[in-house]
């Protein structure tokens, strides 16, 4: 079974064996990453369609409704319509972006050689775990073409909405089901990841690779997967549950005295909030799962593109630790306005507290590595930066919300929006932007275009600061959030300026993102061809040919004798060790 | 993989496994962590829906009902004798014997399935429960029963066929101790499972 094919030493010959069914860690990767880069560009086409309806609710645009018949009748988007964007963009940004690109998609290429082993621990679950992916990606796309269209109730499926079927709206129907459907199959595939991701880093490790010499990359990657792992096992209960009441008529989550259209339902015994707990189990670990590898990832650049050791190694492994403890025992945070026992909400807001201490340990530490140094403004080093300033940017609204007495007033409003798009959206966009141009080169063995990457850096730096940071001044303003057409409302007066404002700078840096497009495959074919180690950097991965051949290591024994971030190392010539370098 | 350790200076420094078991064996232990949140998050659902009706019934009799899923108790726990019995066969390299104590296995795996079918079909034809209906009043009784025990009983499925490959495999000389072996931990784990569904689904649901 799986663990023979690590001794396999032959690359298989045939397309499909190469190239569509691969077992190699390294096709897998990319694999995931042309996944998840269809996935958000389609999440961001939902998005501009969003931001143009905020503005224009009213304009008639053809082919809406071409696409949607239904749900744009004459050109013109409904409500229900834009609610279905509205879900569809969540739910594929966060699962098929977020939780794809920089785990499983970086992941998959550079853990086992960063860690000096061949493949994945079992490359047969590895290819399985991209499959159902892909199958989950499918079947959350249907969603979009059966009767009714996508469904309306956002990414987190609140219940009740979620559990009433068509009565709830269209979209709540078929398409619910679907995204049930595609939400279980996506918890599998996490399950087969993680499982995969844990064994690797714990037994494949080469001789001399310790824990405390895994690049901090590694460490993100590992503690990602053991989230995804324990994470997604709830969400999958939470998921059946919720399709029992669907399909089978229970009322898990629907309480007694229901009224849906005028009607009161026949359940009784059930408890939304139940939903919300089972939900958030999952879904804040779900937002480590987003931003710790990206941070992990500037660790790295950051170290690389200073030439210093990144500033306190132990401490950033630490903080990476108590990150990931702590998201699963803050879950409450996302519920202060459900009900919440007041004292319950203290435990899970002193708890909330809590992580800001890691979180501005490696901030701190970020700058210490800045502090100093020979800084080479490479794209990727830029996007690194960029990740630092939006995750301080994000996560300092994340203290406002954590208090319960000021998210009261804030957790419907724009505010939120802001803050979840900065931290978990956007920074952990830039921080796969900055590994999209560091590991580029020893991805696909060309050099991507560092002019056009820094016109695209500056661009979508601008832009996405100018599209979230009003609608945290919107949201202390009150702006609700969630709401279909803002027009209407005599409160909203001068604040539908800043919208348009919004919109603007919304399609400006979609545009802008197609100067990346354009560098991506352009590099891959035209770019310059990539040396083994362009950034003088020491890690494995830097020790090996661009791209790297089949088995990694060409069938070498390596020993590793260094820690990963010995740059600038009084007494020796050149400024760097590599970590195979003799002792 | 990289199995020289000569260069390691303790088991947490790359070369090889720190646990001392293979990526196989790790991998189903890691599974079954997961796998018992799942299990987890629907037995606390359970606590949590039970505490907050005031009037969860208990309509399990003595007997029939609580003597029957007893029997189907001792019948699973005895599958998980004749797996251990399997694991210590081919421990010694017995395949024959091996296959046969998994061919034991699977005939009290699917016995239970059996049982368990049987209890289902009386308590759906008989005493007409379903999802959304009971007898008794409060509609989530027979959801939280149906679910739990549902997904235990795919679990018990899924491994009668798992362990059907597994025997396949051993007696054509394919597999090693370590597949059976990590079939057995999946078997036990699918057993344990039961010791919570049966004190917290039937005993608590005696009739006072």
């Amino acid at each position: 079974m799986a663990s023979h094919a690590t001794h396999v030493h032959t690359p298989p010959s045939g397309f499909i064996r190469k190239y569509v069914f691969s077992l190699d860690h390294k096709v897998i990767g990319k694999q995931y990453y042309f996944l998840a880069l269809f996935s958000v560009f389609l999440g961001m086409f939902l998005s501009v369609l969003m931001r143009f309806h905020m503005t224009y609710p009213d304009a008639k645009v053809s082919w809406f409704e071409s696409l949607w018949p239904v749900g744009a009748p004459g050109g013109v988007m409904t409500p229900e319509l834009y609610l279905s964007l509205m879900t569809m963009h969540g739910t594929i940004m966060v699962f098929f972006v977020l939780t794809t690109a920089p785990q499983a998609g970086f992941g998959n290429f550079f853990l086992p050689i960063q860690i000096g082993a061949e493949d994945m621990a079992f490359p047969v679950l590895n290819m399985l775990s991209f499959w159902t992916t892909f199958l989950a990606l499918l079947v959350m796309c249907a969603a979009f073409f059966v009767e009714g269209g996508a469904p309306l109730g956002g990414w987190t499926a609140y219940a009740p909405l979620s559990a009433l079927g068509e009565s709830a709206g269209p979209g709540q129907g078929m398409g619910m089901n679907l995204w049930i459907l595609s939400i279980a199959l996506f918890c599998g595939a996490s399950l087969m990841g993680a499982i995969n991701f844990i064994a690797t880093t714990i037994d494949l490790r080469v001789p001399g690779m310790t824990l405390m010499r895994m690049p901090l990359t590694c460490w993100a990657w590992f503690v990602t997967a053991i989230l995804s792992l324990l994470g997604f096992a709830v969400l999958l209960s939470a998921g059946i549950l919720l399709l029992m009441d669907r399909t089978a008529g229970s009322s898990f989550f629907l309480p007694a005295g229901l009224v849906v259209n005028d009607q009161i339902l026949d359940h009784r015994g059930g408890s939304p909030l139940l939903w919300q707990h089972l939900f958030w189990f999952f879904g804040h670990p779900e937002v480590y799962i987003a931003i710790l590898p990206g941070m992990g990832l500037a660790s790295n650049v950051l170290s690389v593109f200073a030439r210093k050791p990144i500033f306190g190694y132990k401490a950033m492994v630490y903080a990476i630790l108590a990150i990931g403890f702590l998201g699963f025992v803050v879950w409450g945070h996302h519920m202060f306005i459900s009900g919440m026992n007041p004292y319950t909400s203290i435990a899970f807001s002193i708890m909330t507290m809590a992580i800001g201490v890691p979180s501005a340990i490696k901030t701190f530490n970020w700058v210490g590595t800045l502090w100093g140094a020979q800084i080479r403004l490479t794209t990727a080093m830029l996007f690194a930066l960029g990740f630092v300033s939006l995750f301080v940017s994000g996560g300092i609204s994340g203290i406002f919300l954590g208090q319960p007495g000021l998210d009261l007033y804030l957790h419907d409003t724009y505010f939120v929006v802001g803050h979840f798009h900065m931290i978990m959206g956007v920074a952990a966009i830039f921080g796969m932007f900055s590994g999209t141009f560091f590991w580029f080169p020893k991805m696909f063995g060309r050099m991507m275009n560092e002019t056009l990457g820094k016109i695209h850096f500056y661009l979508t730096f601008i832009g996405v600061y100018a599209i979230f940071t009003p609608m945290h001044v919107l949201g202390i303003v009150g702006n609700p959030r969630r709401y279909a057409d803002y027009k209407t409302f005599e409160f909203m007066g001068q604040l539908l300026n800043v919208h348009t404002f919004m919109t603007h700078a919304a399609i400006f840096t979609a545009v802008v993102q197609v100067l990346f497009v354009i560098n991506l495959f352009w590099s891959m074919k035209k770019g310059a061809k990539a040396p083994d180690n362009p950034w003088e950097a020491t890690s494995l991965e830097w020790s090996i040919p661009s791209p790297p051949p089949f088995d990694n290591f060409g069938g070498k024994h390596l020993t590793v004798q260094h820690g990963p971030y010995e740059y600038a190392v009084p007494g020796k010539e050149k400024d760097h060790v590599m970590q195979v370098d003799p002792a | 993989m990289a199995s020289d350790a000569k260069t390691a200076t303790s088991l947490w420094s790359g070369g090889g496994s720190p646990y001392a078991i293979g990526s196989k064996k790790f991998g189903m232990w890691l599974f079954i962590v997961s796998d018992m949140l799942t299990f987890t998050a629907l037995l606390v659902a359970y606590t949590y829906l039970r505490m907050s009706t005031a009037t969860w019934p208990t309509p399990f009799a003595f007997s029939p009902s609580i003597i029957f899923s007893t029997v189907m108790t001792l019948v699973l726990l005895s599958s998980s004798l004749t797996m251990v019995m399997a694991v210590h066969s081919m421990s010694h390299g017995d395949r024959g014997k091996t296959v046969k104590w998994i061919l034991a296995t699977m005939v009290f795996g699917s016995a239970f399935v059996i049982l368990h079918m049987m209890e289902w079909m009386h308590l759906i034809r008989d005493e007409k429960v379903t999802p959304f209906s009971n007898p008794w009043g409060e509609p989530l009784f027979g959801a939280t029963f149906f679910g739990i025990t549902g997904l235990h009983m795919t679990h018990v499925t899924i491994g009668v066929i798992y362990l059907g490959i597994i025997a396949a495999g051993v007696g054509r000389g394919k597999f090693t101790y370590e597949d059976v072996e990590v079939s057995g931990l999946y078997w036990h784990f699918v057993d344990l499972v039961w010791m919570f569904v049966f004190p917290l689904i039937y005993l608590m649901s005696v009739k006072m």
